[in-house]
């Protein structure tokens, strides 16, 4: 299912006084199987982005083609691609709304009309990727901890089979456990399944961890595009837009600040760790 | 004993602390049968504490911090704030007043269509004289570094400047302690860094009393102490450097311990001369660069 966005501009509420340019002249190509970050301020235009991808939004100018289907064609069919591109949004918890976790993950899969045998499938086998328990599927959604009801609201969009995921902002809010579950799941289920993987985070602790390409979005526009050892090298122009790097890769910068002959970026506590040892060593071997 | 004069007029007895919780117990009554929120709870927040809370989702914080200003009431046990007991409904005001929350969603929080009317709302309804509002409302917005936005539209400020609003819409009201209940989670990087600021402005230039729940390490450790929940308990209290020295106990609970405490003490472990109890970037980069 590759993703091509060519030359795609945005614009909220064209023609009046309330006009505000989201994005402009995105050119983005995204291959099948890809994990991707995505991050920019809030405001940046990533959540934009996300929306055109399953057509929940339609391009001003250029076009966004997912898999074979363009999403501005005249006619389109725009419910095969929502099935194919499943979006968890921020907060998600916030949607769920039935009276049992088995029910609230069987929206989707019974609006699609499968039989319920297809169904109850497929609520197992969801429930099972983000690690909720089956036990818990005739308990209220509204009862479980902060994470669990995630966990459930990703299922619901797993339950739909999706061929590619786009999570924003999946740990936010979540304690550290919470936190290093989901993303741990996330990890297997696009190692597993081979699904494309879309990641909007502030974090750039999970975005390090997982990501094979960071995205910067900034004012509407690509601003990086490349390997996270590659991005999380330009801190100073990531800091000017209101990003990090990962705490890894600061230590090194302010290391290297202070002269120490340390790689520039770390993407994990491990790396930091064997980069300071080995110019410890070095150091003192020297004095 | 002293006598404290508060805005309402109420006398209450002075050498309290600021919070004063005795066996405080809370269980929530649900469908599929009761939660037990909080199971026994002494803690004591006194006048300058800097009091960080941190514990996994539903280990009790919010529920804690929700008894701070009445808006949850003990099942069992007393929750005294400035000597005034939460359950005596004739105090309501008083404590509401004497104690001010800011949640997690800005959105959530501001109801005026302007800012400065927003951060009027609460001396308004205390029924401060108008002319006080508005040397409140200007102390306060210059407190949190928005006087120059007073007269935007709050819809169209960021998550950050938002919770700043919500901060001066508490400080408006004079309050005795700040409760921050995760009011960063929902914001990006910068916007998290602004509320941070914001807090160690207030606590450097006002002395605010401040408790902070987070699930945010590298904030619990800008605390003077910090309190570790779970299942309703406190489990651990003490300087940031006395908890997060315990990581095996912080993970078995859930949490964590900052990235630079956890990279520090590895370090120490593969032979390197550091000192013990580096919680932060700073401090780790300061005595990597002392001790070679």
């Amino acid at each position: 299912m590759p993703i091509q966005l060519n030359n795609v501009s945005f614009t909220y509420s064209p023609g009046t006084p309330f006009e505000r340019h989201a994005l402009r002249g995105i050119n983005l190509s995204i291959a099948d199987g890809e994990f991707i970050g995505i991050i920019g301020q809030t405001g940046s235009g990533k959540s934009t982005l996300v929306q055109l991808l399953n057509g929940l939004i339609k391009p001003t100018q250029g076009t966004v083609r997912v898999g074979d289907v363009t999403t501005t064609d005249k006619g389109v069919r725009l419910r095969p691609l929502r099935q194919m591109v499943g979006l968890v949004f921020q907060f998600a918890e916030h949607q769920l709304f039935a009276e049992t976790v088995a029910a609230d993950i069987a929206f989707g899969p019974l609006n699609l009309g499968l039989d319920p045998s297809e169904i109850a499938a497929r609520v197992d086998e969801a429930m099972l990727t983000v690690g909720l328990p089956l036990e818990m599927k005739e308990r209220s959604p509204f009862e479980l901890s902060g994470g669990q009801m995630r966990r459930v609201a990703i299922a619901g969009v797993l339950a739909m089979r999706p061929q590619v995921l786009i999570l924003d902002e999946p740990t936010a809010g979540l304690d550290p456990r919470g936190r290093d579950e989901i993303l741990t799941r996330i990890g297997a289920l696009h190692r597993e399944r081979g699904i494309t993987v879309i990641l909007v985070s502030h974090s750039m602790e999970d975005i390090a961890r997982l990501v094979s390409r960071i995205v910067v979005i900034h004012e509407g526009e690509v601003l990086h595009d490349g390997p996270p050892r590659e991005v999380f090298c330009s801190a100073e122009s990531l800091s000017g837009i209101g990003l990090g790097v990962p705490q890894a890769t600061e230590i090194l910068r302010r290391l290297r600040l202070a002269g120490w002959n340390v790689p520039a970026v770390a993407l994990t506590l491990a790396e930091a760790h064997g980069f300071i040892v080995e110019a410890w060593r070095e150091r003192s071997g020297e004095a | 004993m002293q006598c404290v004069e508060l805005n309402s007029g109420t006398q209450i007895k002075g050498a309290a602390g600021i919070i004063e919780t005795k066996g405080l117990h809370h269980v929530y009554r649900g469908h599929e049968g009761d939660t037990h929120a909080l199971g026994g709870i002494d803690i004591r927040i006194e006048e300058g504490d800097f009091v960080a809370i941190i514990g996994r989702n539903g280990s009790g914080k919010s529920t804690l911090a929700k008894h701070f200003n009445a808006i949850l009431l003990p099942t069992e046990g007393r929750v005294l704030v400035l000597g005034m007991d939460t359950r005596d409904t004739g105090l309501l005001w008083s404590i509401r007043q004497a104690v001010g929350m800011v949640f997690q969603n800005p959105d959530n929080q501001i109801v005026a269509t302007v800012i400065d009317e927003d951060v009027a709302f609460g001396p308004e309804n205390l029924g401060v004289p108008t002319p006080e509002i508005a040397e409140r409302v200007d102390a306060a917005l210059r407190q949190v570094n928005m006087l120059a936005l007073r007269h935007h539209a709050p819809h169209l400020l960021s998550g950050g400047q938002k919770q700043r609003v919500a901060i001066a819409g508490v400080l408006a009201m004079h309050p005795k302690l700040l409760v921050l209940d995760e009011a960063t989670a929902m914001l990006d990087p910068v916007g998290r860094a602004e509320v941070i600021e914001t807090i160690l402005a207030l606590r450097s230039i006002a002395k605010m009393t401040t408790v902070l729940i987070t699930h945010h390490m590298d904030e619990a450790v800008l605390a003077h102490r910090v309190i570790v929940m779970d299942e309703g308990r406190v489990v651990a209290s003490g300087t940031p450097a006395e908890v997060f020295a315990q990581p095996e106990l912080l993970e078995s609970l859930g949490l964590d311990v900052p990235l630079a405490a956890k990279l520090a003490k590895e370090l120490i472990r593969s032979g390197l001369s550091l000192p013990e109890g580096i919680l932060t970037a700073a401090q780790l980069v300061d005595s990597l660069c002392q001790f070679n």
